[in-house]
């Protein structure tokens, strides 16, 4: 009797030892995946004001100087968000789903920063160009869609 | 011997002298654009067009350093691994010795000055379609670019694709000098074929190849697999891509699609010699896009 209560409180042990393992990865995982979602839905507000001033450049939809300010002055600050938090360790691509965050934002977190720097002043200059006149914003798109595809190329890995 | 072995043994040695003969490397051209004044400044353009620095600056170079065009860049296929040759104006190492019939001659025969045979790794069917003119030009840019010291390294290619003369047969089955898109075009749409079929051999990657690495014509621009063996090359003719003219040229000037992702891959390193085109120069290349035979 006293082995079998032995036996049984070793299991009791073992399994809440796992239960509190499993509680404690799903902790882990959930704030990896809100950090994962909060950084696609910056890229998702960086697509949409670039678009409206890409699809003005286009001419699919008219110049309007007030409306481009407004959407390259939130590039600008998207540009300069803190990013502090939604980096975290374990969100990379292959050990977390749906990101395709290369392992270089990590390795190399000084050139990832950078980036983003250039990404500021690109969006800087473009705040100026985009209420000045059509011309003006047309030329700046450029260097910002550069400074897009240069992080994309070091810091995104394939599609999934 | 008997009068068959004898015969056979009369075949055989014409059909290897045949052979022979036609896998010999074309003569070089005697003269190249006498009476062009070559312009490096033109021949930057050419240089960019061309996407020289993509495969001849050393693997991963940045800024200044992709004009320093050391070679060493790894091109994996079917056939074995391919190693971009450093075209620096080294005299030991680059092409620092050559003459302008010898460049044009590798540039569009893909035969070097010792008369041999490139492999086709090196877009030479495409380049065929360049003008005696740009050929000067972009001579004289890349004849004033850094010098670099650093050894070729061998190709790795397995018998019997290690017998170059071999790539004879491949030229005459695999280039021609024609182009592809031959419906009536606008002089736009014939700039932007010169541009996309020549000069920025677009097809090397976004046409499908036969069993032996010839470009599959019927299929022209139609999608491929991609060569490192992951993922596809897109299919860029209406079958399959419906972007607007306008929507090609923000796509080649700053690598933004439609849908305002950015150019991935291989093709972000294109859009970083596209963007710097003059804007003439995007808007024929988006028009020739537009006019491709769609491939379902």
């Amino acid at each position: 009797m006293r082995r079998y209560l032995g036996m049984t409180m070793v299991s009791a042990i073992t399994i809440a030892a796992l239960a509190g393992a499993a509680i404690g990865d799903s902790h882990a995982d959930k704030a990896a995946q809100a950090a994962i979602k909060a950084r696609q839905a910056q890229m998702q507000l960086q697509a949409y004001n670039l678009g409206i001033l890409g699809e003005m450049a286009k001419g699919t939809i008219a110049y309007d100087a007030t409306v481009a300010a407004a959407a390259a002055t939130n590039l600008n600050l998207l540009a300069n968000f803190d990013q502090t938090m939604t980096w975290p360790d374990g969100t990379m691509q292959g050990f977390a789903e749906e990101t395709r965050a290369a392992p270089e934002i990590w390795s190399d977190a000084a050139g990832f920063a950078d980036e983003w720097a250039k990404l500021a002043v690109a969006t800087e200059a473009m705040k100026a160009a985009a209420g000045t006149d059509l011309a003006a914003l047309q030329a700046s798109i450029g260097a910002v869609g550069a400074s897009c595809g240069s992080c994309h190329k070091a810091y995104r890995g394939p599609e999934n | 011997m008997s009068a068959l072995l004898r015969a056979g043994v009369i075949v055989v040695c014409l059909g290897a002298a045949i052979g022979w003969g036609v896998t010999r490397p074309a003569p070089m051209p005697t003269s190249i654009a006498p009476e062009h004044q070559a312009s490096a400044a033109a021949g930057e353009i050419i240089f960019l067009a061309a996407g020289c620095s993509s495969c001849h600056a050393a693997p991963g170079a940045k800024g200044e350093d992709k004009l320093v065009l050391t070679g060493g860049a790894a091109f994996p296929s079917d056939f074995g691994t391919f190693y971009a040759p450093n075209i620096s104006p080294d005299r030991v190492h680059g092409i620092g010795g050559w003459t302008l019939e010898e460049f044009a001659h590798a540039v569009r025969n893909g035969v070097s000055p010792q008369g041999q045979h490139y492999y086709p790794a090196f877009p030479y069917a495409a380049y065929s379609h360049v003008t005696d003119a740009d050929i000067a030009d972009l001579f004289a840019y890349i004849r004033a670019l850094p010098e670099s010291d650093v050894p070729d390294q061998a190709h790795k290619v397995s018998f019997p694709f290690s017998i170059r003369r071999g790539l004879g047969v491949w030229k005459i089955l695999f280039t021609q000098s024609d182009y592809v898109v031959t419906a009536d075009l606008s002089e736009e749409q014939q700039r932007g074929r010169y541009l996309a079929e020549g000069l920025g051999h677009c097809a090397e990657c976004h046409t499908p190849r036969n069993a032996l690495g010839g470009l599959d014509r019927s299929r022209w621009m139609g999608g491929a697999p991609n060569p490192s063996g992951k993922g596809r090359i897109p299919n860029i003719t209406p079958g399959a891509l419906d972007w607007s003219q306008a929507d090609l040229k923000v796509y080649f000037s700053s690598g933004l699609t439609p849908e305002y992702d950015s150019a991935g891959g291989e093709m972000a390193v294109v859009i970083e010699n596209l963007s710097q085109l003059p804007e003439p120069d995007l808007a024929a290349l988006a028009a020739y896009i537009k006019v491709l035979p769609a491939v379902k």
